[in-house]
């Protein structure tokens, strides 16, 4: 039969095709894995392709003993537990109270939020503000300007929207206050949507360089790890750094190979440990959020 | 909040009507307030007063006056950027940049959604989708370090090379393969990301049809091509429009981690312009301003127009 005879030609170039693509995006992190654990003086001869030539876990040592990157591991941390919890509960109060149909300021405070979706200030005007507001040089830089995230609202909005509102108005028969209701009531009932958008945020927060880069160059006790990376990547690269005003204060001269891959390494395994649990919630989270604003 | 403070101080006294039910009605929600209104105060501060600030677009910026003193200069930061020929080069480069990631990287989310959904097996379809969908979660800091480290002299990709027979190539210090670098890269950090979206509105499609389409005797690109991609337009015109939306955008945090002084000519956008300009050139916060305000303005417009193109010219949901 003509049909199956193509049908199966498809499924057998199908797979192929995804194995190829899966094995390509998969390859580079772990070349950087090989390199992280190979020696780093063997390193430079190249050559390293699937497993590390001169295994040793030297490289690791290493950096562990950097001062920049403990500091800098300490505080992402600090900042992506302190910026999660204040951006799960901060969305979704805010969430709970534009879904509140009986409030009628709701439409107000709705319009305020997605208009900035689309329209922004801008890099200078944002960083005049941060330093009007004395906070460069400050922790709390990385929390409070991103304390709430329109997306995040949208999401847990769209969700709260779809609950039924029995529980709620038994709730509120039982004498139960607005907040009674969203800590009780709503809180428990929204955790997948929570748990979605708090993996957003933590993500977002571990993930972010910029700010350090803009405000804290200068702090080396605020400094992040993303930041410590793209300093110790910079230091072999091909010219920038004459650019780069935070370039000088760099501790090592230039890093070898394997040592700038561990860095890389300890970066990425935080994610790679949170990724099941994000790969459980981030479907629903896309799908929610792509529901109509 | 300013409504509530002018019912405090007038409502009261007037004793109107309409004024008291409205303070009623604030009374009545003082939880929601209460629970909104700190999270909005400082929202309004982040994100509002910043537009404000584009009043500096306007103004010669004097660090000692501050914002609201620097003296008003007759648009000439507008005729400086204007007549500047590093402007034009960050605009165009983000301009050609932007369609380029339009025409190349766009579809191929649509592509996967479509190959992983005609994945029959359940399990294999996840474990791949788990893969593609990976390094989204990666930071631009980190993918750098990674791509750096493939490209390099004693790189994978220039050992592969070799071994054909060709010669080496630092595609970061090329403008062509630089750019080119940019769509790859993009695609492997988004594409898995990007068609999560696809394969939802997938799943809303009734598995019977395909059922009946293969009894008619269509095969697996028919069926694809008569039941898959319909259902996917619409959703691919939404992203269409929101993808117009950031034309000028360009993508900071990649350009920003990957390019250097040799490929600058084709590869500095308008946001590494106007960081580079304020924070490294020192060229003036007036002239980065003015930059950063001609680009807002020209996506929203662009914004705008998709959302009518899309729904006035391809008769397809728009985004409001």
């Amino acid at each position: 039969m003509q049909k199956k005879r193509f049908d199966r030609l498809f499924d057998i170039s199908l797979y192929a095709i995804m194995i190829l693509i899966g094995l390509a995006t998969l390859y580079p992190f772990i070349n950087v894995l090989d390199i992280s654990f190979n020696d780093s003086a063997d390193t430079v001869k190249g050559g390293i392709h699937i497993w590390p030539r001169e295994f040793t876990t030297r490289n690791y040592e290493t950096i562990f003993q950097y001062e920049g990157l403990l500091t800098g591991f300490r505080n992402s941390i600090i900042q992506t537990l302190l910026g999660t919890v204040i951006g799960v509960l901060s969305a979704s109060m805010v969430a709970y109270v534009m879904s509140r149909t009986e409030f009628q300021a709701s439409r107000l405070f709705s319009a305020i939020f997605v208009m900035t979706l689309y329209i922004s200030g801008g890099l200078i005007p944002v960083y005049m503000l941060i330093r009007n507001l004395h906070l460069i040089g400050t922790f709390s830089v990385y929390i409070i300007p991103g304390i709430l995230s329109v997306w995040n609202v949208l999401i847990v909005r769209s969700y709260i929207n779809g609950l039924p509102d029995a529980l709620q108005e038994s709730a509120k028969i039982d004498g139960a206050n607005e907040w009674i209701i969203f800590w009780r009531v709503i809180l428990p009932l929204c955790q997948p949507v929570l748990a979605t958008i708090a993996l957003f945020i933590a993500v977002n927060h571990w993930n972010s360089w910029f700010d350090t880069y803009l405000y804290n160059g200068q702090r080396p006790e605020y400094t992040t790890l993303q930041y410590e990376l793209r300093k110790v990547l910079l230091t072999t690269d091909s010219g920038d750094s004459v650019y780069d005003p935070n370039k000088q204060q760099s501790l090592s001269t230039v890093s070898p190979e394997s040592i700038q891959m561990a860095i890389t390494i300890v970066v990425t395994v935080p994610i790679l440990l949170l990724y099941p649990f994000l790969q459980r919630y981030f479907v629903k989270g896309v799908t929610l959020g792509a529901v109509k604003s | 909040m300013q409504n509530s403070a002018s019912h405090i101080k007038y409502g009261r006294q007037s004793g109107l009507g309409a004024n008291r039910r409205k303070w009623q009605e604030v009374v009545k929600h003082k939880y929601f307030y209460l629970m909104i209104l700190p999270v909005v105060l400082f929202f309004l501060i982040f994100a509002y007063v910043p537009m404000y600030g584009v009043v500096l677009a306007f103004k010669d910026f004097n660090y000692m006056l501050g914002i609201m003193d620097s003296p008003w200069n007759n648009f000439q930061n507008f005729r400086d950027v204007l007549s500047d020929p590093n402007f034009k080069h960050a605009f165009n480069n983000t301009l050609f940049i932007s369609f380029g990631r339009l025409i190349i990287e766009f579809p191929i989310p649509i592509l996967l959604a479509i190959l992983l959904n005609e994945m029959r097996f359940g399990r294999l379809k996840r474990i791949f989708q788990t893969v593609f969908t990976f390094p989204h979660f990666i930071s631009w800091v980190v993918l750098s370090g990674i791509i750096t480290n493939i490209l390099n002299d004693q790189g994978v990709l220039n050992q592969i090379l070799v071994l054909f027979g060709f010669e080496k190539n630092s595609i970061l210090l090329h403008n062509g393969s630089f750019l080119g670098l940019l769509f790859t890269s993009n695609i492997w950090k988004e594409a898995g990301w990007s068609s999560i979206i696809y394969l939802a509105a997938i799943a809303g499609i009734n598995p019977e049809l395909y059922e009946a389409a293969s009894i008619d005797g269509a095969n697996r690109y028919q069926q694809m091509k008569a039941i898959t991609w319909p259902v996917l337009r619409n959703t691919a015109a939404i992203m269409l429009i929101l993808a117009v939306g950031g034309i000028m955008n360009g993508g900071f945090d990649q350009i920003f981690n990957l390019y250097n002084p040799a490929v600058y000519e084709r590869a500095d956008i308008l946001d590494t312009f106007v960081y580079r300009s304020a924070f490294v050139d020192s060229t003036g916060f007036g002239y980065s301003t003015t930059v950063g305000l001609l680009k807002s303005a020209i996506n929203c417009l662009l914004l705008f127009g998709a959302n009518f193109v899309v729904k006035r010219v391809f008769k397809e949901e728009g985004l409001y």
